[in-house]
């Protein structure tokens, strides 16, 4: 794997640019080469250079008169193409948003921006965040740079592709229902989903609003940490954001001895490659080894977990996806004869065909007639999932299992089988659906391919899990 | 339930606006039929006396001050993603014959 030079840590760059050894400029130009240099992995949609150099620029002006920049000062970041940025176009890897050009920018992206970090660079996703691939993105697949025959997992595949090259020392993403972690764990890298409303969603494409989060894709959990905690707390633009933990997410205690973990029993067999398990073992090992209390905790509605999540997913889905109508924004058909056909033409030949199988299932499940039996028991089973992750966390502090029951799977693979897609997803939608914290660590090799290790803490426990997956890191 | 006959799915494409090809017509009565079959298995789990969930972190009704906030954002700027526009506003195929 060709692979650009490795980044300092985030707060070492930001330290570094801060007291003027390393220029902003210099950072960009670096980055912006390394994506020139690293297209045949198909990770970019399109930089955000002009607006990047220009802010290059003023950071290292502020740093010649003795500004205080902040906690990021020249770092360049890469968002998925799903988070509004005020330069080049936010397209969400669809057609139907080719050539939207946003007015203002993600809640996320301002944060960063504000601590003196960088965007150069919009990745490539499933279109909508719709997939497990990338395979879904309506303008091409990114590949797998381990195996460039393999998917790097999705929707986040161009965010984590990203970071494995090194073409920026983070990315953002989104995980409506594993789309961080998931590609973490294909690309051997750290993808964090935190819990739900703790970081503002205003300024990103909607998916499904209940579980849909933004978290970041990096090398390493201390990274992560530091992303977070600028990225975090109440946004008056989301009502659905909570209040960031009072300690922050920096300076994070090591948190694995006498600590008690549960071995998620129904992770841990069928289904479960041979292969996956025994790195997986192997890594649980070693949290033992260092002390921790490790148990098997059984959570007997988790199968369930996917059915409810293809329900209430493509429901939410449904109903997001109807402000794509041609007429306010995006593709447009030219030739209707009626407003009627403006809409369903617009929607008909904007949307690739996993929107449109989403909105299709969401439609159905909605309607009047199964709206009782497919999504109101859907959000019922749901409340039996968040009882039991409850009962779990009154016997353990955190829980751990495989991120994903496969190593990175052959491009075209699963294309033509939806629901054999859909199952990549088995051992992530829960957290989205519970709103509990989770990360993906690289957990190990397997056949040259990398393995997760999925740890998940109770509801606003990110600091002390962020706490537990430094020193899991520590050791695996 | 469980299989989408080919009317089925042309009355959700009718809901949902979409415009669908005859091959995805096809592709989507089968796909669908096998997607919903999969979640059937959810009338299988015992939910008395649970209540669904729409919110998971227990926020209910979460209100500001009814003030507008000038976020300094000009009509035209907002306007040039609209596909066609007319004197600064948003203009659609006549609906009304």
């Amino acid at each position: 794997m060709q692979t650009a030079a490795k980044w300092p840590s985030i707060a070492d760059i930001a330290d570094k640019v801060s007291h003027g050894e390393l220029k902003a400029v210099d950072l960009v130009e670096r980055s912006l080469k390394a994506i020139t240099d690293t297209k045949e992995y198909d990770a970019i949609i399109a930089t955000t250079e002009n607006r990047a150099r220009e802010r290059a620029q003023a950071v290292d002006q502020a740093v010649q008169r003795g500004d205080k920049i902040g906690r990021l000062a020249g770092v360049p970041f890469i968002v998925k193409d799903n988070f509004l940025t005020l330069d080049g176009e936010t397209t969400a890897a669809s057609n139907i948003l080719k050539g939207f050009k946003a007015p203002y920018q993600a809640t996320a992206v301002e944060r960063l921006e504000a601590e003196g970090a960088i965007c150069v660079a919009k990745a490539n996703l499933d279109a909508f965040a719709h997939g497990s691939s990338t395979e879904n993105s309506d303008f091409m697949v990114t590949k797998n740079p381990y195996d460039k025959t393999r998917v790097p997992g999705g929707s986040s595949g161009g965010p984590a592709v990203s970071v494995l090259l090194n073409l920026a020392p983070f990315a953002l993403g989104t995980d409506t229902g594993g789309s961080i972690r998931l590609p973490a764990s294909f690309c051997g890298i750290v993808g964090y989903k935190p819990t739900y409303g703790l970081v503002s969603r205003s300024g990103v494409v909607a998916m499904a609003s209940s579980t849909d989060v933004i978290g970041p894709l990096t090398r390493d959990v201390a990274d992560t940490a530091l992303v977070l905690d600028v990225m975090s707390g109440k946004d008056e633009l989301d009502s659905t954001t909570i209040e960031r933990d009072s300690n922050g997410y920096i300076g994070l205690v090591d948190d694995l001895k006498g600590k008690r973990i549960g071995v998620i029993k129904e992770y841990m067999g069928e289904g479960l490659q041979p292969n996956v398990k025994t790195v997986v073992e192997s890594a649980i090992q070693k949290l033992k080894s260092a002390g921790a209390e490790v148990k098997e905790v059984s959570l007997p509605s988790l199968p369930m977990a996917l059915a409810v999540y293809y329900v209430i997913c493509p429901a939410e889905v449904s109903s997001n996806l109807s402000r794509y109508d041609g007429q306010r924004y995006g593709y447009s058909y030219k030739d209707a004869k009626d407003l009627d056909e403006s809409y369903t033409k617009s929607r008909g030949i904007g949307f690739g065909k996993e929107a449109k199988r989403r909105i299709m299932i969401g439609t159905f499940v909605l309607s009047s007639g199964y709206y009782d039996a497919y999504y109101k028991r859907a959000q019922t089973v749901r409340t039996k999932l968040i009882q039991e992750f409850e009962a779990a966390f009154k016997e353990v502090d955190y829980l751990v299992g495989p991120t994903a029951p496969m190593t990175a799977f052959k491009i075209g693979e699963n294309v033509s089988d939806p629901l054999q897609m859909y199952l990549s997803d088995i051992m992530t939608v829960a957290v989205n659906l519970v709103g509990i914290p989770a990360i993906s660590l690289p957990a190990g090799m397997s056949d040259g391919l990398p393995v997760g290790l999925q740890l998940m803490a109770p509801q606003r426990d990110d600091r002390a899990l962020l706490g537990c997956a430094q020193k899991a890191e520590a050791l695996l | 339930m469980n299989k989408l006959a080919r009317e089925d799915v042309l009355k959700l494409a009718r809901l949902a606006r979409l415009d669908l090809t005859e091959e995805e017509v096809g592709e989507f009565s089968r796909e669908l039929s096998d997607i919903l079959h999969y979640v059937e298995q959810l009338q299988s789990v015992d939910i008395s006396g649970l209540k669904p969930t729409n919110q998971v972190t227990g926020l209910v009704n979460v209100m500001r001050d009814d003030v507008p906030h000038d976020y300094g954002y000009q009509a035209q700027e907002l306007l040039k993603n609209v596909p066609a526009v007319q004197d600064d506003q948003i203009k659609v195929k006549r609906i009304i014959e």
